[in-house]
């Protein structure tokens, strides 16, 4: 029994001995990521196309939500954290003092964009666009408006009814940010739901909907749904299409992705090979037809290349607040 | 003196009627349920079946070709799950049960450790997930495991599988028990050679039933964090790992109808696991109640 052992660890180590000879930098080890899942496809999208290059990195992606997977990121015990947080709005001050308070360091990097899309039963022929202003005595807390009619004079007399995703969702912390201009600040009287899908099954099936949710959830469901423009108060209602989004002018409803990384996993030579792995193949991979977003321009995944080389820590985000400025400026000036 | 029972007949016919009617909602209440299996079946057969193959089974999951996609990391970790689940939960459950039937005097605490076992049945899955990431992930250091799984899952089942139990070695006759007490068995001998055999397919029924309920679970695993994205097969215990209800989850909740197709089809995958344990349970069932002669002769 034994000797059968010992020839078993020896074919073993002799095999493994020839397979570090003929690829040389072939890594191992696991990476982990988690947190949204709207950020969730084009990790994973990532991970399948790096499984090819590094057979041997075992890259697993959970879906928390991105506050959720930022408790993971940060969490107490070290041998816990993931080593990168998919992130479907940018990290929030308690989440940064969180990581001050336990000691992780993280580097930020945007990875692309996604639209909220605003839309109406496909029967609605009344409802061509919405100004955020509308949106917003729609949407805020404690509004009473129960009827289109409330909405604009010369709306019909039909009942509203309507879909958003529920407050676990970042999604949900971006739009009330842009539209009502509180962060979670929402009229809590809506179906609201986890799963885009079900948004979807909702404002399809009810004639006075109005909903919002990812772009990419319209872009599957164009026949069943009616997207409408957003007008940004300003008198020119911008209908989103991914062109429309990469250009820039569909606001304020496009909205980054980030990756967050801890800066002690980037040091691990698997995990930079992912990220670097990602950051090489970013369009291809965002703006992959089943993953459907929006990828930034080559400036900004090189100015994400440069910060995770330089273990540039801290949010660019953070420190731009309250100014209106492009993600190239946040990114390169802070 | 016959007669007047005879002409006894106050409302007949609507009695009649309303005996009918009765049957008729009845039948529809049965109906109604079958009826609802059916079309769910029929939808999840229509939309899965064109991508079930044996790559589906052989493929690791795909977010870049749905086509290409499969369940091999989520159908492996299922397995896994199910095998230490069922490794864990059993044992402690079987000895559990006759500890209580067997050997425990009825008294306060066994009527309270009784009482709260019914209770365990009923508690929300989730609330094990919990119970599962303060315990197994973070206090006892197994990570978001296979094994950290499979523990949540046997707490899960196991009331469910110590009640089943009770009741399949209650329904052994004490005359069993008597009888080779009497001829000088000891008690472990007793209920070794003689109550465990003839209460064991009781008890295999209820493991099965179990363990069918766990299969589906993706609640507490989601809680313990269980991955989404896994493109390998658990090699141990410590290993993350994936399962088939959450393969479904992550599937149904993309926007491009594809991944419905393959979410139906990995209904399809977990559904052909299902029903043939279903199957088991009740032929186990039947042959058991044929065999169980001292049932009708009344000993």
């Amino acid at each position: 029994m034994i000797k059968r052992y010992a020839v078993l660890a020896m074919v073993g180590a002799v095999m493994s001995a020839g397979a570090s000879q003929t690829a040389a930098q072939r890594l191992s080890g696991n990476v982990k990521v988690d947190g949204s899942s709207t950020v969730a496809p084009i990790t994973m999208a990532a991970a399948e196309l790096f499984q090819s290059e590094q057979p041997r990195v075992r890259v697993t992606v959970g879906i928390s939500g991105t506050g959720g997977g930022f408790k993971k990121f940060l969490d107490q015990r070290p041998d816990l954290r993931t080593d990168i947080s998919d992130a479907s709005r940018a990290i929030k001050g308690k989440e940064i003092e969180r990581a001050r308070n336990v000691g992780v360091e993280f580097i930020e990097i945007p990875i692309g964009i996604d639209g909220i899309a605003v839309m109406v039963h496909p029967s609605n022929d009344f409802c061509d666009h919405l100004t955020v202003r509308e949106l917003k005595r729609i949407w805020q807390p404690g509004s009473a408006i129960a009827s289109w009619n409330q909405v604009r004079a010369g709306f019909p007399e039909l009942k509203i009814k309507l879909y958003g995703p529920d407050a676990d969702s970042g999604t949900f912390d971006y739009f009330t940010k842009a539209v009502v201009g509180k962060e979670r600040a929402s009229r809590s009287d809506y179906t609201g739901s986890t799963s885009d899908n079900v948004l979807v099954q909702g404002v399809a099936g009810d004639r006075g909907s109005l909903g919002y949710f990812g772009y990419s959830y319209y872009e599957a469901n164009k026949s069943s749904l009616k997207l409408i423009g957003v007008d940004n108060n300003n008198g020119n209602p911008i209908r989103p299409s991914i062109d429309v989004i990469r250009g820039g002018t569909y606001k304020p409803l496009s909205r980054p992705m980030f990756l967050y990384v801890n800066k002690e996993s980037y040091n691990r030579p698997e995990v930079k090979a992912y990220l670097d792995f990602f950051l090489t193949n970013a369009r291809q991979i965002v703006e992959h037809p089943t993953v459907n977003y929006v990828a930034l321009s080559s400036d900004l995944y090189n100015l994400a290349k440069n910060r995770l080389n330089a273990g540039k820590a801290g949010s660019a985000m953070e420190a731009a607040k309250g100014k209106t400025r492009d993600l190239v400026e946040i990114f390169r000036d802070h | 003196m016959n007669a007047e029972p005879l002409d006894f007949q106050p409302g007949l016919a609507r009695r009649r009627r309303a005996g009918r009617l009765f049957t008729l909602a009845l039948t529809a209440a049965g109906l109604a349920g079958i009826g609802f299996l059916i079309v769910l079946l029929a939808r999840v057969l229509w939309e899965g079946a064109p991508s079930l193959s044996r790559d589906f089974l052989a493929n690791f999951p795909s977010v870049l070709n749905p086509p290409k996609a499969g369940v091999k990391s989520a159908l492996w970790g299922t397995v896994w799950l199910m095998t230490m689940t069922v490794l864990v939960s059993v044992p402690i459950g079987v000895a559990t049960a006759v500890y209580l039937e067997e050997h425990a005097p009825n008294n306060r605490l066994t009527r309270f450790i009784h009482l709260n076992i019914a209770n365990l049945a009923g508690v929300p899955s989730i609330v094990y997930g919990i119970l599962g990431l303060a315990v197994f992930v973070r206090w006892m250091h197994f990570d978001r495991s296979v094994a950290a799984g499979a523990l949540t899952l046997s707490l899960l089942i196991m009331p469910v599988i110590i009640i089943a139990s009770r009741e399949a070695l209650l329904a052994v006759p004490q005359s069993f028990r008597h009888a080779a007490l009497a001829l000088g068995a000891t008690k472990w001998q007793t209920i070794r050679a003689h109550v465990l055999p003839a209460a064991l397919p009781g008890i295999i029924t209820g493991v099965i039933l179990a363990v069918s309920r766990a299969i589906g679970e993706a609640a507490p695993l989601l809680m313990i964090g269980a991955l989404t994205y896994v493109a390998f097969v658990p090699e141990g215990p410590f290993d993350a790992f994936t399962a088939l209800p959450i393969q479904i989850f992550d599937w149904c909740d993309r926007p491009q109808p594809q991944f419905h197709h393959l979410a139906a089809a990995g209904i399809l995958v977990l559904l052909s696991i299902l029903l043939p344990m279903n199957a088991v349970a009740v032929a186990l069932r039947a042959w058991h109640t044929r065999r169980k002669a001292w049932q009708n002769s009344g000993i």
